[in-house]
């Protein structure tokens, strides 16, 4: 398991993508989205239960579960 | 299985794509772009139709197609369902390529959200590259001049190359001018080639280029003052999804949505059924009067116009207050909320979360909430949705659930401790509803419909004011009206046979005896009495006319009470044998038990099989069965009854 991927960021923070892991449908879906390398996401918090957390991706916000933000990796998380 | 791509992936979704043209000379336009960026309000603000809207993606997931005519040419539009890219394989996006590369449309209409048009210009080169036709409809202008986000539409459209037009349809604005456009661009026969493909690529460079592509274009057209997410999105987003105050603040308002509706129904019921009852009178009087034998009036009157008396008096105003409450919720983008909240649950379930936004959607309809499972990407996930949404009730369901527990269990109480009851039962009968959902989404998800949770994305949009007059107007006329109807038509009938059963008399007993009584021994294994069980089994084309079917089988003996309040209505149902219990069990077989006939059609259309028709069909009538026989059986044992 990849130690800086998208789970890592904490509410606030705010790092750049440098690749993703995930494979077939849901790495489209996260191109889609605007994934891609160098896009600059923002984590906003985790759901009251736990997970799936809310990020703030080119002016959206999108809810992952954290086994899909898994396969996002980032950079050095820049708070 | 029966769980092929072809029952339930694009082939469901739009396979009957058929363009409807009214005149041959009617040029297609089609309306695509995201999901949420209000296409079904530009489509309705442009055809005068009525597709429903609400602030959630995913809201149109069939292909809806409406006529307008615009300077003396007429126009079909398609409005095709929301998507992020033509490239991902969800079923949604797949009917929208395919009926975009099918070269069908004459033009195409990109509605893009000009609060967030870097993300909704990827949707647009990607068209622009398969058609050359289009004309971008930078929607939402009012709502991004309040986030005093600015758009340079010449610029736009230089960078694009094709026609940009403004537009903020709710309020009608641009919609003109976007009919110009798109009609010059229909009618243009040398169209602009589409943008070149740079050489072979792999997809993730085609899908980074497009991104970047649609970043660059977005630096050069977009102002903003703040954010597309604004700091009053992030505050409400804080309490409403918090980890102490998203729950509480989700059951809070359930309640308050159900006291307002009980309390509110009380009322104009009673004045309803008053009102309609001594017009009833009047009637009966008037068809004496013109010498019609009394089988005809009894059964004109008893039979008919009684059951439909009782079904609007009991169905409209609950309705006519619980769907615009519910719609009110649905414009402010709370629904994605209660997704994001709930996800974990459905996680834990093996399901979607977007699960949750087809149970809400069951409030409303359940066969509504069974199309709106199709916004579910896995096959298997869908069905599980699918399988499922009939055990929270529906709008026809709903009141016959509070006429239940005002009369039974929080009538004594009265006044505001009355009501505020009523609806703390009820959220408990719905919170039951919604945990039988998870339960029986585990339980397929552990044997019938294996396997682990799929990937998805769940997109939080920006709150948005409600238009509460158009809301309040469309919600009674498109919904309640509708519903109402539906459930009239059907009453009407039923009240006939009822009658007739009631007053065919075979061997010195009437038939209804005869088979309330041949059910009576099966149903008291489950708390109820033959006659319940018979009206449920009659009210299975419409369940609001359970409660009016049992009345009538009740009074149609001959003693003719009139019932014009609830006290009258419990004091007929205890002289018939009724105790809480079965009061209890009514209304748990009221929350479980097979779905209308209109629900179980759009399972076998949606699904494409019998056998996954049958199972949702069975599962939620042998789980009420189940739980009735438990809860009947401990009350008898504990001798509570």
């Amino acid at each position: 398991m990849n130690s800086d991927n998208l789970t890592r960021l904490r509410p606030g923070q705010s790092a750049a993508v440098r690749g993703l892991t995930a494979q077939g449908p849901m790495r489209r879906r996260l191109q889609d989205i605007g994934l891609v390398k160098g896009t600059v996401v923002q984590c906003l918090g985790a759901s009251p239960l736990g997970d799936p957390s809310a990020y703030l991706i080119r002016g959206a916000v999108i809810a992952l579960r954290d086994r899909d933000a898994a396969g996002v990796l980032l950079e050095r998380p820049a708070v | 299985m029966g769980l092929s791509k072809d029952s339930t992936g694009a082939r469901a979704v739009g396979g009957q794509l058929v363009i409807e043209k009214k005149n041959p000379g009617d040029l297609v336009l089609a309306l695509a772009g995201n999901p949420n960026v209000g296409k079904s309000t530009v489509f309705n603000a442009l055809t005068k139709m009525h597709q429903h809207t609400g602030n959630w993606p995913g809201k149109t997931v069939t292909n809806a197609q409406g006529r307008c005519v615009h300077k003396g040419q007429g126009y079909v539009l398609v409005d095709l369902p929301g998507c992020y890219s033509l490239l991902a394989h969800s079923a949604e996006e797949e009917v929208a390529r395919e009926f975009l590369c099918s070269g069908r449309a004459d033009a195409t209409i990109v509605v893009c959200d000009a609060t967030c048009l870097e993300r909704n210009l990827n949707l647009v080169l990607q068209i622009l590259e398969i058609t050359p036709k289009v004309v971008v409809c930078v929607n939402l202008l009012d709502e991004a001049r309040r986030k005093q986000v600015e758009v340079d539409l010449p610029k736009l459209s230089e960078l694009l190359g094709v026609p940009v037009v403004g537009a903020a349809a709710r309020g009608g604005e641009g919609l003109s001018e976007l009919m110009e456009k798109a009609g010059e661009q229909a009618r243009a026969h040398t169209a602009r080639p589409p943008l070149p493909c740079p050489g072979p690529e792999s997809e993730d460079e085609a899908a980074a280029r497009t991104v970047y592509r649609a970043e660059e274009i977005a630096r050069q057209v977009v102002k903003r003052g703040q954010n597309g997410y604004s700091n009053r999105d992030r505050a409400w987003d804080r309490i409403l999804t918090g980890k102490l105050t998203g729950f509480p603040i989700m059951l809070l308002l359930l309640l308050g949505i159900f006291w307002l509706t009980i309390t509110g129904a009380n009322y104009p019921s009673a004045l309803l059924s008053t009102a309609l009852f001594s017009l009833g009178d009047r009637l009966r009087e008037l068809l004496t009067w013109l010498g019609s034998a009394p089988w005809l009036t009894g059964l004109l009157i008893d039979g008919v116009y009684r059951t439909l008396s009782w079904v609007v008096s009991v169905m409209l105003p609950p309705m006519a207050i619980f769907f615009p409450l519910f719609t009110l919720l649905e414009d402010l983008g709370y629904l994605p909320r209660v997704a994001f909240n709930l996800d974990k649950c459905f996680q834990c379930c093996g399901a979607c979360g977007k699960q949750s936004l087809t149970t809400a959607m069951g409030f409303g309809c359940n066969a509504a909430g069974v199309v709106g499972c199709r916004i579910i990407d896995s096959p298997r996930e869908r069905l599980i949705a699918m399988l499922t949404n009939s055990f929270v009730p529906c709008n026809g369901r709903l009141p016959m659930l509070i006429t239940l527990i005002t009369l039974f269990f929080a009538g004594a109480a009265g006044g505001f401790g009355g009501s505020l009851l009523s609806a703390l039962m009820l959220l408990g009968v719905i919170l039951l509803g919604v945990g039988m959902t998870l339960l029986i989404s585990k339980f397929l998800s552990a044997t019938l419909l294996k396997g682990v949770p799929s990937s998805f994305t769940l997109e939080l949009p920006p709150y948005r004011r409600p238009q509460v007059g158009k809301v309040i107007v469309r919600s009674v006329f498109d919904r309640t009206l509708f519903v109402l109807g539906r459930a009239a038509a059907v009453a009407a009938p039923a009240g006939l046979v009822i009658w007739l059963l009631a007053n065919i008399t075979v061997g010195g007993s009437t038939l209804l005896s005869l088979c309330a009584g041949f059910l009576d021994p099966f149903a008291r294994l489950f708390g109820l009495d033959g006659v319940i069980l018979l009206a449920f089994i009659l009210g299975l084309p419409a369940n609001e006319i359970v409660i009016p079917l049992i009345v009538m089988a009740y009074t149609s003996g001959g003693a003719l009470t009139e019932l014009t309040d609830l006290t009258a209505l419990r004091a007929l149902l205890v002289d018939n044998g009724w105790t809480w219990l079965t009061a209890l069990c009514t209304l748990l077989f009221g929350l479980m038990h097979w779905p209308c006939s209109t629900t179980c059609m759009t399972i076998k259309k949606e699904s494409g099989s019998l056998k996954w028709t049958a199972i949702a069909f069975l599962l939620p009538t042998v789980c009420g069965l189940a739980l009735c026989f438990l809860v009947a059986s401990a009350a008898r044992l504990l001798g509570a009854v």
